[in-house]
């Protein structure tokens, strides 16, 4: 291996977040809360959220299973949504948290990196109404009946 | 072992005619060790489908002229081609489908539809690819029949003696299994299961794409009533597939795609159906995509089926020797004797998304996921697994550069 594209793609900030998981176990009780895979490579993530008042998220506590990319997204996501509100998060561009990550994907490592996000949005769907990714299409409905 | 008159396989001369490894990968050269997925392709067949394309090709089946009946012939020596390698009793049985997951959807369709309903029992394993199994989940749905499912043993073994258990007062009327599991490499006991089935009366839906590439198979002998394969796993082209079936059951069913080729003659009420194959066969044929099947069959033929089986089980038994040299290295399947060229493992504490990516880096190119068998993910407790398969040109030096890479894997996660 080039140590160059290994160090790009799990540069040491992703394992750190990989291997120290930042907001890690669910919050019980929690204020929105939902679960996703993505089917390909069968990443699991669970996300709960506490809001405050005007819908501030306040804390995020999430699990998962899955590759480090997906992991360790979903752990800066944690981080970098708090302080927000769930009207913002609703309509955070993915290219916010991949610019965070800072690192090339390739299509099917991109579907690992924003796992976390998708999941985040759908739980704050279920519980507060706010609107879903366009692109999302009609998937987004079978997601909402889990 | 028996004697054979096939020389031993010379990995090192097969691989010389596939000219995807005379690239490099991330500046290494190629291993690959994604053959269950699909197989690379070798120059001899190449050269025959572009050979058909320059040389002889017209629509089939339809002109008097000389390029036409060059493509018929082309596409029927193809069919003649596949009965021999499979001891199919006629040409007629082989039908040309895009892959096996359309050659088992025929079957699920244009004789489950009409010959399931409630009361009845539709048997899959729990090993079962997708392919081999969501079609008959979902017929047995449509029509009211019971899906059943064949558990697993722990090294992930039909467990054949829960077969009566599944009956349960209903009519057993389809057995759905691999020859060969793609994930885990099982070798299943077809004959055995094929006789229980016939036994309840039920008919025996036979999947080959995992089994096609790497052993001899006779139809006749194996005692299914369907089987379906892949040409792309077997050194053929994508988008050609084989549904063989028992002549008697295709002649009664009803077809399953319509419209042009398939009919005898057309009303303004009613249309009848042409003869086999040609009933199944709606639509223009994969034409080269039939002549580059006939010439991966020639090329796989000529190494030797038992040549190819030997070879594998040689780079399998080498394999799972090197992992089981790893301790943070869990290997899921069954023993040596009963398994094909593929091994599914596990790294301690890292996603095979990882694993693999970590290793694509070094060149070698395995698998990660739930490989369309999210059924046996479950029974093993996992999401994923990482998993290695081996073919023709596949060499010991793979494996070592994929043991290597596993030595990375674990010092980049740990
Ligand atoms: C055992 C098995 N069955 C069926 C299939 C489906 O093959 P295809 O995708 O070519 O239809 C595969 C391929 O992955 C397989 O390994």
């Amino acid at each position: 291996m080039t140590t160059g594209e290994f160090d790009q793609l799990y540069r040491e900030l992703i394992l750190d977040h990989y291997k120290n998981p930042r907001n890690h176990g669910l919050l019980d009780p929690a204020d929105a809360r939902a679960e996703g895979q993505n089917p390909l490579c069968g990443d699991e993530i669970a996300v709960t959220v506490r809001l405050g008042a005007g819908d501030v998220i306040e804390e995020v506590g999430f699990e998962g299973r899955g590759c480090a990319i997906s992991q360790a997204a979903t752990s800066m996501l944690s981080d970098l949504v708090k302080g927000r509100t769930a009207g913002e998060v609703a309509l955070m561009p993915k290219e916010e948290l991949l610019n965070e990550l800072g690192i090339p994907l390739t299509p099917v490592r991109l579907k690992c990196a924003i796992l976390g996000l998708g999941v985040l949005k759908l739980a704050l769907h279920k519980a507060k109404g706010t609107p879903l990714p366009e692109e999302w299409g009609t998937a987004a409905k079978d997601l909402v009946l889990d | 072992m028996a004697v054979t008159a096939q020389p031993a396989l010379d990995a090192y001369r097969v691989r010389a005619d596939f000219p995807i490894f005379e690239q490099t990968i991330h500046g290494k050269p190629l291993a690959f060790l994604d053959s269950a997925a699909s197989s690379q392709k070798p120059r001899q067949m190449l050269e025959a489908m572009v050979r058909f394309y320059e040389t002889s090709y017209a629509n089939v089946h339809r002109g008097v002229y000389e390029l036409a009946e060059r493509a018929t012939a082309g596409l029927e020596n193809a069919r003649e081609r596949v009965a021999t390698l499979l001891n199919a009793p006629a040409a007629r049985e082989v039908v040309f489908v895009r892959n096996a997951t359309e050659g088992i959807n025929l079957v699920a369709y244009a004789w489950g539809l009409s010959n399931l309903g409630p009361g009845d029992v539709v048997v899959a394993t729990e090993l079962e690819h997708h392919s081999n199994f969501v079609p008959w989940q979902y017929v047995a749905r449509r029509t009211g029949a019971d899906f059943r499912v064949l558990p697993l043993d722990d090294s992930g073994e039909l467990r054949l003696d829960a077969l009566d258990a599944l009956v349960g007062g209903g009519r057993v009327k389809v057995v759905a299994a691999g020859i060969v599991s793609n994930a885990l490499g099982t070798v299943n006991p077809i004959e055995t299961l094929a006789r229980w089935a016939h036994e309840h009366g039920a008919i025996v839906v036979a999947d080959a794409a995992q089994a096609a590439p790497h052993r001899t198979l006779d139809v006749q002998a194996l005692g299914c009533d369907f089987l379906a394969l892949s040409g792309h796993k077997m050194c053929g082209p994508s988008g050609i597939g084989v549904l063989w079936g028992r002549a008697e059951l295709l002649e009664a069913m009803e077809p399953f795609l319509t419209g042009g080729h398939m009919i005898r003659s057309v009303g303004l009420e009613r249309t009848t159906w042409g003869e086999l194959p040609h009933k199944f066969e709606a639509g223009t044929a994969p034409m080269a995509e039939a002549v580059g099947l006939a010439a991966a069959i020639d090329y796989l033929e000529a190494i030797g089926f038992d040549a190819i089986e030997r070879h594998e089980h040689e780079l399998t038994a080498y394999a799972l020797g090197r992992l089981s040299e790893l301790p943070w290295v869990t290997t899921f399947g069954p023993p040596l004797e009963r398994r094909a060229g593929i091994v599914s493992f596990d790294v301690d504490g890292v996603h095979p998304h990882d694993v693999a990516q970590v290793l694509d880096f070094e060149g070698v190119a395995i698998r990660a996921g739930h490989h369309c068998c999210q059924p046996l993910m479950r029974r093993l407790g996992v999401t994923a697994t990482n998993r290695a398969s081996f073919y023709v040109y596949t060499v010991r030096e793979e494996i070592d550069r994929l043991v290597e890479g596993l030595y990375r894997v674990r010092k980049a996660f740990s």
